[in-house]
């Protein structure tokens, strides 16, 4: 007996499919009309990249609007930052963007010790902008093997996770967790790294680049690739600064834009790296551009890692940063500061700040405003997922649906940053 | 199918006339329909394993040794599993189109030859029967498209159309190739006629056998041409509503389809069941056939562990922009060629070398062309793109100007 669902719902069809009335406006009246289909992509989708919902009007296979509605993985996690003191709520900074840990818990951090004045030890430094591009290169990775997927080329993916588990596992190894690692902390880090860090990055750096040219090998001249994404998903120059887009997307539209560059945060200025620029702004460009990118990043760290000299890892401003261990038994000022920081947290002073890094996906900003009290006042992240669904309307018009699939993974949208 | 019976009750020792003609038949079929019907079951395993490999992974290996009963286990499983019909669904169409897929694809069965003198019905137009039976698959998507009462079926269902209907043309263009050299239809023809010849047809034609192997993924949709189901856009095509079992027959007849290309080129091209001694020894003839139909399988499962999945509109213009006309050409280049240089009397290898110079050169010089042709046609293309780009006219809006203008 094959079962209905007509046998469970007693409702007419009409009613149980609900208005569309709410469209009005939105999609043309042939569609309202129902001469041309109306789409409900997601939010449960194979290649929405979580849940993304795209209401599409087409017209056969072409796309007449595709309209980006969000919101289906938010989480209140601004909100409930406020409700934690300033140490604490780092560990929710982990689960916005989850793919980029690391830059969201160095945003953060920057704008806390933006708001404080905070020295951050060189040390510390080195080891954030380490970890920060291999952050960037691990989700330059998961980019690449969805990308592949969302095009039908099953294999990268096999291929990019493998290479991402190297990178979990270093950041296992510093910070005891794979990808939420709440390893940066106001003023410096949380421990120092333990001493296999120095050989493991070595070993990055030893294969990645030739794991690189194997995945070029892979798409890069492959004509039905080349096929699929070339003169896909255009974006001007004017219309991504319209945009707002930013990061990768930005810069294959030929804008020369890296906030590595243009406003250096934790010394990035000492490195001595190229910033890839596209000419075309399609998503093959965007793909070349990122492909450079994890090379470039790859350089990053190595000039890091050779910078890297023993030394403190965290600031040894007391008011805000807990003390050693070792200090707790000797000293009672120690004791002080360490119970202080521990139950009611630090107090900075008022204001606001705005602090904005190169993430892996384009800027990620972090505004932050501080009423004196332990807890902030108000965080609010600035993801460029949310920014670049907002551009997906003007990319998608009049492509087919399966190149709505390759565009919606070549400006690289992580759902848990976008909703947050 | 005769041959068949009679070896099968030789074996068990019952004679031949205590037996009715229909028993008789229906034994043999349900021999012959078991076979194959098992067939995906390993093939699906050696795809698991194979794509495995090719992606750094393991595949099956907890059910069974080296995880040969997953497919077993897969297939409980799905027994045991409910059926769900969405609201609205077209009954008849949604419930009927598995069945009409997995019969589709075994009716091909019957014209494949084994070995010699093993072949469910050697009809005399066994390649137009398998051409035939073949499209009664797109009947069958069309079914399932339209009876799921959801715009993604119907989307697969649509490209399917498209797609199958027009890579019949090169099928069959190229399909006519061997029929020609051949002089016959009938399935054990040609073989015959290969495994007389001392060579195989692929020497001669082997810009047909590409093709032929191309529009046959094409016609099965497997990557790079997977379109009817494209994961990443469609979700399942035209299976999404299906479930239990009604799916399993969808998965069972395109593992069955994709698995039967590989015989089906192994008899056209590639000699069926001839080899060395297949003649003294019929079940040579089988292991021949399958190792040529596994080798033809891997090929595409290498395609489809490396290659994208082409759009719509270029799998159209590959078809008829470059697989057709290049079909047609390669037919009348190799039917003038036959009469031009004649089978030479000794007809052994070496007397037959020039033909193969000749024929299997001037085969790929029309591919050499036909490539050459599509690489500057693509190459015009993207330039073409690129100047649209710069003009601010690309993508173009063709959505608009189709529709009906003051509605």
């Amino acid at each position: 007996m094959v079962k209905t669902r007509e046998n469970i719902s007693t409702k007419p069809f009409s009613e149980w499919e609900g208005s569309i009335d709410e469209l009005k406006g939105l999609v043309s009246d042939k569609a309202m009309t129902g001469e041309s289909m109306l789409l409900n992509m997601g939010p449960q989708h194979p290649s929405t990249h979580g849940v993304l919902r795209v209401v599409l009007e087409l017209e056969g296979e072409e796309i007449v609007t595709a309209i980006p509605d969000v919101g289906y993985l938010h989480t209140g996690i601004e909100k409930n930052m406020e409700a934690k003191t300033y140490e604490k709520s780092i560990v929710m900074t982990d689960r916005t963007d989850y793919l980029n840990p690391m830059g969201n818990g160095l945003v953060y951090n920057l704008a806390i010790e933006k708001i404080i004045n905070l020295e951050v030890p060189e040390r510390a430094q080195i080891i954030r902008v380490i970890l920060t591009e291999l952050t960037r290169i691990n989700s330059h990775l998961v980019w690449l093997g969805i990308h592949g997927l969302d095009l039908g080329v099953t294999s990268t993916m096999t291929y990019c996770f493998r290479e991402r588990e190297i990178l979990l596992d270093l950041f296992e190894l510093v910070s005891g967790q794979r990808m939420m690692s709440t390893y940066f902390r106001p003023g410096g880090l949380w421990r120092d790294v333990p001493e296999e860090f120095e050989g493991a990055v070595q070993f990055i750096l030893n294969i990645f680049p030739q794991k690189i040219d194997d995945y070029e090998a892979l798409l890069t001249r492959n004509p039905v690739f080349i096929d699929r994404t070339q003169g896909i998903g255009f974006m001007s120059a004017e219309e991504a600064l319209a945009y707002g887009l930013s990061g990768p997307t930005l810069r294959a539209s030929g804008i020369n834009f890296d906030i590595r560059k243009v406003q250096p945060y934790s010394g990035y200025e000492n490195y001595d790296f190229d910033v890839p620029v596209g000419e075309h702004g399609d998503v093959y460009d965007r793909y070349l551009l990122r492909m450079e990118e994890m090379r470039q990043s790859l350089r990053i760290v190595e000039q890091g890692l050779k910078k890297l000299k023993p030394g403190p890892f965290r600031s040894d401003n007391r008011k805000y940063v807990p003390p050693p261990r070792a200090e707790l038994g000797r000293s009672m000022e120690a004791v002080i500061h360490h119970f202080k920081l521990w139950t009611e947290g630090f107090r900075p002073p008022v204001g606001e700040v705005y602090q904005v890094i190169e993430g892996p996906r384009g800027e990620l900003g972090c505004y932050l405003v501080s009423d004196g009290s332990p807890y902030p006042w108000r965080v609010h992240f600035r993801d460029p997922s949310f920014v670049h669904i907002g551009a997906l309307q003007h990319m998608a018009k009049n492509h087919f649906l399966a190149d709505l699939v390759a565009i919606i993974g070549s400006i690289d949208i992580v759902l848990g940053g976008c909703d947050r | 199918m005769e041959q068949l019976y009679i070896d099968l009750e030789n074996y068990l020792g019952i004679g031949t006339d205590s037996v009715p003609e229909v028993v008789r038949l229906a034994i043999a079929v349900l021999v012959l329909g078991t076979i194959f019907l098992l067939a995906p079951i390993l093939t699906i395993w050696v795809e698991r394993k194979v794509a495995a490999r090719f992606q750094n992974r393991i595949g099956p290996n907890r059910t069974g040794p080296y995880g040969l009963l997953q497919s077993f286990a897969d297939v409980l499983k799905l027994i045991g599993k409910e059926q769900i019909m969405p609201a609205h669904a077209d009954r008849i169409p949604f419930l009927f189109a598995p069945l009409l897929m997995v019969v589709s694809v075994i009716m091909i069965t019957a014209v494949i030859p084994l070995m010699p003198n093993y072949i469910g019905a050697d009809l005399s137009i066994g390649a137009l029967y398998f051409v035939a039976i073949g499209s009664l698959s797109t009947i069958a998507v069309v079914m399932a498209g339209w009876g799921s009462n959801n715009k993604y079926a119907l989307l697969g269902a649509f490209r399917t159309v498209a797609q199958l209907i027009s890579y019949e043309i090169p099928l069959v263009f190229s399909l006519l190739v061997p029929v020609l050299f051949a002089g016959t239809m009938s399935m054990v023809g040609i073989t015959q006629a290969q495994a007389d010849l001392d060579y195989w047809y692929i020497f001669l034609a082997p810009a047909s056998f590409l093709i032929f192997l191309f529009s046959n993924l094409a016609e099965i949709g497997r990557t790079p041409f997977d379109l009817l189901e494209a994961e990443s856009e469609l979700v399942a095509g035209y299976q999404i509503e299906y479930s239990a079992m009604p799916w399993g027959m969808f998965m069972l007849s395109e593992f069955l389809h994709a698995f039967l290309i590989g015989p089906l080129v192994a008899v056209l091209f590639l000699g069926g069941w001839d080899g060395p001694f297949a003649e003294d020894v019929p079940v040579l003839g089988v292991v021949y056939l399958v190792i040529k139909s596994m080798a033809v399988y891997f090929l595409g499962m290498w395609m489809r562990a490396t290659l994208p999945r082409f759009r719509i509109d270029q799998l159209m213009e590959f078809n008829w922009k470059f697989l057709v006309p290049l079909s047609i050409a390669n037919l009348l280049i190799a039917s003038f060629l036959w009469e031009l240089f004649p089978e030479p009397a000794g007809g052994g290898l070496v007397d037959n070398f020039p033909r193969f110079i000749v024929m299997g050169g001037s085969s790929l010089f029309t591919l050499m062309v036909g490539l050459e042709f599509l690489r500057r046609k693509s190459v015009e293309d993207r330039e073409r793109i690129a100047r649209l780009i710069d003009e601010k006219n690309y993508p173009l809006a063709t959505a608009d100007q189709t529709g009906v203008a003051g509605d």
